[in-house]
């Protein structure tokens, strides 16, 4: 009996209050098809709506997953891991998700500022989990690398436009100001 | 999806139904699409509508063919653009298409161009990109660039490299090996995500190296490992290495005092990693647990629940196997009970159950009660379970746990939940017998009110066959007749096949039964009427006080020890005719699997007006053919057919398996033969049966197969005479003897002239197992007590160092051929012990039960006790002796 013992992530769910979809992503093939990540999605949704999940996440069990949870707002966020997995490594990873979308949302965390920054939501994704192994838990640096925009030190200064030099700006800010 | 919509705290409702995505459609996405093909570039426009596109596939939307590869092209133009937001998109659309080979070269040069850019966001990314598109061959092309990468002094791109390469590692792996040595330089990187990357990969590389793990362990458990995640990595392939060296080892165990330094990491990760390492440890001491136990102790007061839940769960399955050491965190434990999160407040109580003794059970009992009536269904069997292995723990303590048990069956519940109250009640009632009248009546009273008719069947089967033998049957009558009055026909019939019963196996009820039984003989229902005439008739209808006679009582009670699915197929064959059905002629021997199945991967299909294919496939027609051969005919009955086994390769020349008859002084070797040369018919072919290493056999007849076509298979026949009633074992070499001619596979033209050729086949032997035909028995309780302690014999056996105790289970039943009873093959995970029934019949109709206890002590040590029930005691001896000889 040989564990895989490399910690591995089977999906990252980020869903609303009525648990539809934000943003998910899969990274393992226990769910093949559309309807069968749906089917998943509405037994977590179920499962865990009726939690506190606000102040510390939240863990269940389902289907022989562990899953990890955290909602704010109207935003349900979720981990998902093997029955076998470390639950606190998963907790490490939510908490990185959560927290990195709250820097890059600049505190106002809910479905329709994450909809519409959905680019620095599925970017985020992209930087935490690679095919479901932890790429980054600090949060502060998967917000950086998401939000490090038009820093091209090969590109020419002019097409830096001065909205994207304040927006660089801002970030600095807030992040040193959410810490 | 219609979801309880779950109102928040939130005043903007009027706002919340508004997305940046309402209305979206695909058609019109893949329209806004072509601005990727303008001569301008407009990024922020470029990156809105990859959004748009990325939200669609995160929808579940999905590209045809044609769609995909027109938005992949489009979206490769967009590597003229330099905009850093843009591109970072750009690499996330071409992960998601997951282009296909050909498609992939368009952007190879973009990406490896990236590769190799001053930008450390475009190096990792690039790599990360085309890493996961890429397949072998181009992987040469970048390799040099990917061991640079490894190495590079920006961590982000490092990992990069090294999580490519572990994914890599799966298809292309001899190119992953190469980079161990820049691999080994990462792990040492100050940098902790890399130093966790690089050791994963170090370790995929090595790992079915033992001594490279061993020598990567010893090294870095001296070290400092930075990074909490490579912390966990280091722990988990230490207890691999401990694992491994625990079978060549004694005394202290190597890297215990690692794992225990663990415990006072700062990461929380990694002291839970550490502290579960330890209680998984095979053969874990008690001196061992203590530590880890005592910082798991602590995470059960912690503030965040998932802390709580790792640190209860781990502690459960602790409290299997070493439920003294739990005993400290019980006050802990129980303050639990409480808890908001519903999984930690079971897995409390569970183990609490586990732990508990004698004394604490009434206590635990109360506060479970309220406990269970806001948990959910699930949760609720898991308590149930735990609370039957508690009872069998403590059958003093069994009345307050069966108030318990009826007192939760009339709360509300779904069908899973009662069935495990219904069940724990049913395995109480048979294995303490104080517990039984009690029981009883709590079953009888949850008939009164069931809706579900899987449920009041068997709880009626039960009563039929306990109720009889109890001090008052009498009491349960009242009960069983309402179900003829109140349920549906179901449940009906069975109430009156449970009456009957009453009324055979109580003499003083018998008239009085029979009242109630010709009222059923106007039901509206055919089952009910029908039962009700049967039993009428069978039990005696002149209703007087009588005793019934043995043949209706096994008639009634008599388990059915035939296979109901043998009797299905005996039934569908059966032809209306003058003579009645035998049900003496259906076979007993459990079928593990149709035999023609087994046969059909590798065959050719028969040709047009070939005889069918493959030999007889079940146990009768097996003996037909055999009765039809006059050499055979005085043989007697068979005894049992073995599976067939096969004496060749598959794909060769000539296919052979061997079917082998037993009878009671004869065995039969059933040669089935193939030829699978279309250019070759064989004629006169034989086997030469070489019976020098199995002394107590001697040849009396063959039958050769006059002439062996291509692809139609012929049977050839060995006959051998062996002591009465006596297993013999031995070994048989055969040997395929036959002319060949050549065949015109064209024409179908063969030659007159014939070679004489030899084929040589494997060995065959004959075992003690094939003298034991496979019988379930219904009850194995029943049963074992019912053939009585005559001769029975009980020895203990060390087994050796065996793999898992599975293992030995399975090495045991394969060995002795018997069927495995009430699911005992099944060993559970990690368990130390477990006890296997089998049941079986010996050659001359002898009936046999084993009793195996397994243990496993120690280095995977097994150790067996062999308890054997028989009607004979020379039996119950040979069985022994296959287990000592095997």
């Amino acid at each position: 009996m040989v564990k895989d013992t490399c910690p591995s992530i089977k999906n990252i769910l980020l869903l609303d209050s009525e648990g539809k979809r934000v943003a998910v992503k899969y990274y393992s093939n226990d769910w093949p098809t559309n309807s069968a990540k749906e089917a998943f999605e509405k037994a977590v949704f179920t499962k865990t709506q009726k939690t506190n999940a606000r102040t510390e996440a939240e863990i269940a069990m389902l289907e022989g997953n562990v899953i990890v949870y955290k909602f704010v707002q109207d935003l349900h966020f979720f981990v998902t891991g093997g029955e076998d997995e470390n639950e606190l490594i998963l907790a490490t990873v939510l908490q990185g998700f959560f927290d990195a979308v709250g820097l890059l949302l600049r505190g106002n965390v809910d479905k329709k500022e994450a909809l519409e920054n959905l680019d620095l939501i599925l970017l985020c994704l992209d930087e935490i989990v690679d095919g479901g192994i932890i790429l980054e838990t600090d949060a502060n640096v998967i917000a950086g690398k998401v939000a490090s925009h038009s820093v091209d030190v090969g590109a020419p200064l002019s097409e830096q436009t001065i909205s994207q030099a304040l927006a660089t700006a801002r970030e600095h800010l807030t992040r040193s100001l959410l810490k | 999806m219609a979801q309880p919509l779950v109102k928040k705290d939130d005043d903007r409702d009027d706002e919340a139904e508004y997305s940046p995505f309402l209305g979206i459609e695909k058609g019109a996405v893949l329209q806004e699409a072509r601005v990727f093909n303008d001569p301008q570039l407009d990024p922020r426009r470029c990156s809105q509508v990859i959004t748009k596109l990325l939200y669609l596939l995160n929808q579940g939307e999905t590209f045809t063919k044609i769609e995909a590869t027109e938005v992949f092209f489009a979206v490769t133009k967009l590597f003229q653009s330099r905009d850093i937001g843009l591109r970072r998109m750009v690499y996330l659309m071409i992960k998601e298409l997951s282009p296909s080979a050909d498609e992939v070269i368009i952007v190879t040069s973009s990406l490896m161009k990236d590769m190799t850019s001053k930008t450390d966001m475009y190096r990792a990314n690039a790599i990360r990109v085309l890493c996961r598109i890429t397949d072998g061959t181009l992987l040469t092309q970048i390799e040099r660039y990917l061991k640079q990468a490894i190495v590079d002094k920006n961590p982000v791109v490092a990992s990069a490299a090294l999580v490519s390469g572990i994914h890599l590692l799966e298809t292309t792996p001899e190119i992953v090996k190469r980079w161990s040595n820049e691999v080994q330089e990462a792990v040492q990187s100050r940098a902790a995500l890399v130093q966790f990357h690089a050791l994963a990969l170090l370790h995929q590389i090595r790992q079915n190296d033992r001594l490279a793990v061993s020598k990567l362990v010893t090294s870095l458990t001296r070290g400092t490992v930075r990074s909490p995640l490579a912390q966990c990595l280091l722990i988990r392939y230490t207890t691999q290495v401990i694992r491994e060296a625990a079978t060549t080892q004694t005394g202290d165990r190597p890297f215990y005092d690692f794992l225990e330094s663990c415990l006072r990491h700062k990461a929380e990760m990694v002291i839970f990693e550490a502290a579960r390492a330890i209680t998984e440890l095979n053969g874990v001491t008690n001196r061992e647990l203590t530590p880890a136990i005592t910082v798991l102790q602590l995470f059960l007061s912690s503030s965040k629940p998932v802390l709580r839940f790792a640190a209860v769960r781990t502690l459960n399955k602790v409290a299997m196997t070493h439920p003294m050491a739990v005993t400290n965190c019980n006050i802990d434990m129980e303050s639990l009970i409480s808890d908001q999160n519903r999984s930690i407040a079971t897995l409390a109580i569970t183990t609490l159950l586990k732990t508990g003794n004698e004394s604490s059970v009434d206590r635990l009992m109360k506060q479970i009660t309220n406990f269970m009536s806001d948990i959910a269904d699930e949760f609720k069997i898991v308590v149930v379970e735990a609370i039957r292995s508690l009872c069998l723990k403590f059958p003093l303590k069994y009345r307050s746990l069966m108030n318990f048990l009826s007192n939760i069956l009339r709360e509300e519940g779904g069908f899973e939940y009662k069935k495990a109250i219904v069940d724990s009640i049913v395995i109480l009632i048979r294995d303490i017998p104080d517990a039984k009248e009690n029981g009883l009546l709590h079953l009888c009273e949850f008939i009164e009110d069931c809706e579900f008719t899987y449920l009041s069947t068997q709880i009626l089967h039960f009563l039929g066959t306990e109720g009889p033998k109890t001090s008052d049957p009498s009491k349960y009558i009242r009960y069983i007749y309402n179900r003829v009055h109140l349920e549906n026909a179901t449940v009906r019939a069975a109430a009156v096949s449970t009456l009957a019963k009453f009324g055979a196996m109580v003499d003083a009820l018998k008239p009085r039964v029979f009242v109630l039984l010709r009222r059923c003989l106007y039901d509206g229902d055919d089952e009910v009427r029908d039962r009700a005439t049967l039993y009428l008739n069978t039990v005696g209808s002149d209703g007087e006080v009588i005793e019934t006679d043995k043949v209706v009582k096994d008639f009634l009670f008599g388990s059915l020890d035939i296979p109901l699915a043998n009797i299905e197929t005996s039934l569908k064959n059966y032809e209306p005719a003058e003579q009645p059905f035998d049900i003496n002629s259906v076979p007993k021997e459990v079928k593990t699997q149709p035999l023609a199945e087994k046969k059909a991967p590798g065959k050719k299909p028969a040709g047009l007006g070939a005889p069918p294919s493959g030999p007889p496939s079940t146990v009768d027609a097996y003996e037909k053919l055999l009765s039809s051969i006059p050499e055979f005919s005085d043989f007697g009955k068979l005894f049992k057919s073995s599976a067939p086994v096969e004496l060749t390769e598959a794909e060769t020349e000539y296919a052979v398996n061997v079917v082998k008859h037993i009878f009671d002084r004869h065995v039969v070797f059933q040669y089935n033969c193939t030829n699978t040369i279309p250019e070759q018919l064989l004629e006169n072919v034989t086997v030469i049966v070489d019976a020098s290493e199995a002394e107590e056999f001697a040849e009396v007849a063959s039958k050769p197969l006059r002439s062996l076509p291509y692809d139609s298979p012929g049977q050839i026949f060995g006959a051998f005479e062996k002591p009465e009633g006596v297993p013999a074992v031995g070994k048989f070499s055969n040997m395929l003897r036959f002319i060949v001619k050549e065949v015109d596979p064209t024409t179908g033209d063969v030659e007159d002239d014939g070679v004489e050729d030899e084929y040589q086949l494997e060995d065959l032997e004959v075992v003690a197992a094939d003298y034991v035909m496979k019988v379930g028995v219904s009850n194995f309780r029943n049963a074992w007590e019912s053939i009585g302690p005559d001769f029975e014999r009980v020895d203990e056996y060390g087994l050796g160092p065996r793999e898992s105790l599975a293992e030995a289970v399975s090495a045991v039943i394969s060995l002795l051929g018997m069927q495995p009873c009430e699911g005992t093959e099944v060993v559970a995970n990690n368990s130390r012990s477990h006890t296997c029934l089998l049941s079986g019949v010996f050659i001359g109709n002898v009936k046999v039960l084993v009793r195996l206890q397994f243990g496993i002590d120690g280095p995977k040590e097994v150790a067996m006790k062999l308890a054997v029930r028989s009607e004979d005691d020379n039996v119950s001896d040979m069985i022994h002796e296959i287990v000592a000889s095997g």
